[in-house]
């Protein structure tokens, strides 16, 4: 019970081909969990799991104790769980503050009835959800732009705008899939900081993140796949000397970063 | 028992026709991504073109030669014109787009031939052939003949010939498919030609059974999509047992139920398969990436 | 002034202005034509500019509205406006029944499943002839309106009449889409348009947001179906019809679909046109078809939002 997430023996086939087998782990509140892996090891396939996208062949996910396999996404939501995505999932057409306003969906609800006739239940909500997103733009660094369409922004802006969108569930775990990915080095020592500062307020974090420093330096935990199975666990220091996480991952991630420069 | 016999046979008459549309839905499908709405002008401009050749004076044989011909010109111009420069718009542009060129060929159709209903005598003569107490046309082997030819000559395109193997590399994976030199430009054109040309095939053989006019179009499209949908979207020889199948379920409802209501099936049918086995009758379990 | 406001105010001062530039009374009953095309696209604006849902049977809907008002005077005895009600209480029904299924259903299969509603709808009216008088239609009762105006001693034409009633209904219809658009639903509707993924982790339960969306879009359609009815006294299964669905969606795509005002712009072209320019009838079919194809490759946002971009300059970026 003393878990906040509990992963136990997940697992996932596509077609015949097993992308996730057999992971089991565990997120306590208010700590930093690290899962990596080389390129297509099964991370963002065990996030989408995790979060409800993608239904489990095997396995289970408790949160808080209570049994969340396959549960719908929105249903998590609820209970407090959030994510961003690997490859960015913003809202478009919409504006930066409307992006992180949709984050407060759950608070702001008053049915549609009073929303087609604009009752002030309604717009007093969408006044509270704009005061409250503002401020969380401000926490990432974007309340200039705020009213700017998500699709005119920089790929480094959407990353950040991705978290405070998230942050506006009001998660106690929130999951991110490699959030500084493709951003600069300032970009990146910004999420860095978020990312810190996040976990100060107690919210627990499930990441994946390619940058070894930033991992090493402020997970509790690390978990390391490989081909879908978890290969080692442990505190960062000691999964580092893992001579089975130094061939598997260690050696393809050099060719990987590669390819990062190259793309 | 002769009644059933009876109902089987028109059945699979009509069912045939669909196997045709839904083969054609498959083919833009495969190469392109797209779910062509305009699939059912081209059995209707086959019969309305065929219909209107013979009138002009031409034998059969020509007339619907330069039908199908000349429906495949508009296949070709249909993804030159309306489809290749929208590459990349969301589904419900191509949607809106597919049936925009569904409404213009109807449109054009109703303008250059008329908006008569047109047919034309069957190609063996109209004396209905005894079958064990039902009757047959013998216009209905015409359509099945001509179903089962085609599918087979396909299956020989895919196969056998250098170009049917690029097109389904190019179905399976247009980048590799272009880096391996695959003009996949080209493979586009040929396969929206080859699949108006088959919906064309339809309308020729179908037309002194069913008649034809400038507006039958869509309603086909939907019993094909339907068809093409039982089978799982995509699958060629899903799109022959779902076009079969959906004609034997027409005809067994206009028996028993309604022939009014026949059309009904092909919609009812589209919502149960939808709701109960998303990837049709022989189609494979997906999961959208994220 | 917030851009609701002056969206609704220039809707207002168009409708009330236009009247002057009349050359004839004919006009007040292509504008009423206009405004009742414009309810149901507006509707649209709903469903496919904000959730980004394509139907292209939303005729049907429309034709339960009109054959309400047909049939519930004569075989109910109700007054015709409650025939109105009636007609949207079925509409958002057969919506919320069918919408259940098909709303999980995406792209090209909510294209065909919605098409295959509106065509069996558009089917059972032109085949149940005892009752709704067939292909040839059915005569629709008088509202009444213009009676009771007369008794109270307001003498007005029922052109002028159905000009300014249906003006009053777009105005209105055009005022709940433009509230929904900044509230708590409007956002989570367009941000399952942007991300389905995105907004079901962000706790929105999609399925329930699209049927809301698809039946609200269903009772405007329904209302259109309704008003049309009464105004020409005469229905027939097309206005259930598969090319009505398609103008709707074609009237929508024109102006664009993700404004209201400039859906009803679209509407206002494509109602207009055919009737001012007796040649276009013709041609119906294929201009349609064309627009439909021009739009969506060159305009993809539709008219007025370009036009909007261009009038003002590069700041949109
Ligand atoms: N929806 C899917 N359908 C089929 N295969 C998938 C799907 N999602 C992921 N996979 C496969 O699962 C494996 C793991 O992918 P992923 O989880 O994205 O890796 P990582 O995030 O560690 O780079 C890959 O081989 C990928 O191709
Ligand atoms: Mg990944």
């Amino acid at each position: 019970m003393s878990a906040l997430l509990e992963i136990d023996g997940l697992g996932i086939a596509f077609g015949g081909i097993t992308a996730v087998d057999d992971v089991s782990f565990a997120v306590r509140a208010g700590e930093i969990v690290s899962v990596i892996g080389p390129n297509g090891a099964g991370k963002t396939t065990l996030f989408n799991m995790i979060s409800g996208l993608y239904r489990p062949s095997q396995g289970k996910v408790r949160l808080e104790g209570a049994e969340i396999t396959a549960m719908e996404p929105h249903l998590l939501a609820r209970r407090g769980l959030s994510r961003t995505f690997q490859n960015l999932q913003v809202f478009g057409e919409m504006t930066l503050l409307e992006n992180v306003m949709v984050g407060h969906h759950l608070r702001e609800k008053a049915g549609v009835l009073s929303d087609l006739l604009g009752l002030p239940a309604s717009r007093q909500k969408t006044r509270a959800s704009a005061e409250s997103a503002l401020a969380l733009l401000a926490r990432v660094g974007l309340e200039k732009a705020a009213y700017r369409a998500a699709r005119t922004m920089s790929y480094g802006a959407l990353k950040r705008l991705e978290i405070a969108r998230a942050l506006a569930l009001a998660p106690k775990i929130l999951l991110l899939d490699e959030p500084a990915a493709g951003c600069n080095a300032v970009e990146t020592e910004e999420i860095d900081r978020l990312i810190a500062e996040i976990a100060r307020a107690g919210v627990a974090i499930l990441l994946v993140e390619h940058d070894m420093k930033l991992v090493m330096k402020i997970s509790a935990h690390l978990v390391v796949l490989d081909h879908g199975r978890k290969i080692a666990e442990g505190a960062p220091a000691e999964v580092a000397r893992d001579p089975q996480v130094i061939a598997a991952y260690l050696g393809q991630h050099g060719q990987e970063q590669v390819l990062h420069a190259e793309g | 028992m002769a009644d059933l016999l009876q109902f089987l046979m028109s059945g699979l008459t009509v069912g045939a026709v669909y196997a045709l549309l839904a083969l054609g839905f498959t083919i833009i499908f495969n190469a392109s991504g797209v779910v062509n709405f305009a699939q059912g002008e081209f059995v209707m401009l086959g019969g309305m073109g065929t219909a209107f050749a013979i009138a002009a004076g031409l034998p059969v044989p020509l007339a619907a030669l330069l039908a199908i011909l000349g429906t495949a010109a508009v296949g070709v111009a249909l993804n030159r014109l309306a489809i290749a420069p929208a590459r990349g718009a969301p589904v419900v542009s191509l949607i809106i787009i597919t049936i925009g060129a569904a409404i213009f060929l109807q449109g054009a159709a109703g303008l250059l031939f008329d908006k008569q209903i047109h047919r034309y005598p069957g190609f063996s003569g109209e004396a209905p052939l005894r079958l064990a107490g039902a009757t047959l046309l013998p216009q209905s082997l015409w359509v099945m003949a001509g179903a089962a030819l085609t599918f087979a000559a396909l299956w020989l395109f895919f196969t056998r010939t250098l170009t049917g193997k690029a097109v389904l590399a190019t179905a399976n994976n247009p980048l590799a498919a272009s880096l391996v030199g695959i003009n996949t430009k080209a493979i586009m054109a040929l396969s929206f030609g080859l699949s108006a040309a088959i919906g064309a095939v339809a309308g020729v053989l179908v037309t002194p059974i069913t008649m034809t006019a400038y507006n039958t179009g869509v309603a086909l499209a939907l019993s094909g999509f339907a068809a093409a949908m039982l089978g799982g979207l995509g699958n060629p020889l899903g799109a022959l047992a779902g076009g079969l199948l959906l004609g034997v379920l027409e005809a067994l409802t206009a028996g028993y139920v309604s022939s009014q209501y026949k059309d009904a099936v092909s919609f009812i049918l589209i919502i149960l398969v939808l709701a109960l086995m998303p990837q049709g009758l022989l189609g494979r379990k997906t999961t959208d990436r994220v | 002034m917030k851009p609701k406001h002056l969206s609704l105010l220039v809707l207002t001062l168009l409708v009330v202005a236009a009247p002057f530039f009349f050359p004839s009374g004919f006009y007040y009953r292509i504008g009423a034509l206009i405004f009742i095309n414009a309810i149901a696209v507006t509707g649209l604006v709903i469903l496919i500019g904000y959730a980004g849902q394509i139907s292209l049977g939303h005729a049907g809907f429309a034709g339960i509205g009109a054959y309400a008002c047909a049939l519930a005077p004569e075989h109910l005895g109700l007054p015709p406006v409650a025939a109105i009600l009636l007609g949207t209480a079925l509409s958002a029904a057969l919506a919320w029944l069918v919408g259940k299924p098909i709303l999980r259903l995406h792209g090209y299969y909510l294209g065909v499943a919605t098409l295959g509603l509106g065509i069996l709808i558009s089917m059972v009216l032109s085949n149940e002839a005892q009752w709704t008088g067939g292909p040839d239609g059915i005569a629709v009762p008088d509202l009444g309106l213009r009676g009771l105006l007369r008794d109270l001693g307001w003498r007005i034409g029922a052109g002028e009449l159905w000009y300014g009633l249906a003006g009053t209904v777009m105005i209105l219809g055009a005022w709940l889409a433009l509230n929904l658009f900044d509230s708590p639903t409007g956002r989570a509707l367009r941000a399952l348009h942007g991300s389905e993924v995105a907004a079901r982790t962000m706790g929105i339960d999609v399925a329930r947001h699209k049927l809301h969306a698809f039946v609200v879009s269903a009772v405007y359609a329904s209302v259109s179906g309704s008003l049309l009815a009464l105004m020409n006294r005469l229905i027939t299964p097309d206005v259930a019809g598969f090319m009505h669905s398609v103008q709707m969606v074609t009237m929508a795509v024109l102006g664009g679909v993700g404004s209201v005002l400039g859906a009803i712009f679209g509407a206002t072209i494509l109602t207009a046109l055919p009737q001012l320019l007796t040649v276009f009838h013709q041609y119906e079919h294929m201009v349609l078809g064309l627009v439909m194809i021009l739009v969506m490759i060159f305009l993809p946002d539709g008219l007025l939002p370009s036009l909007m971009k261009r009038l003002r300059g590069r700041d949109g970026e």
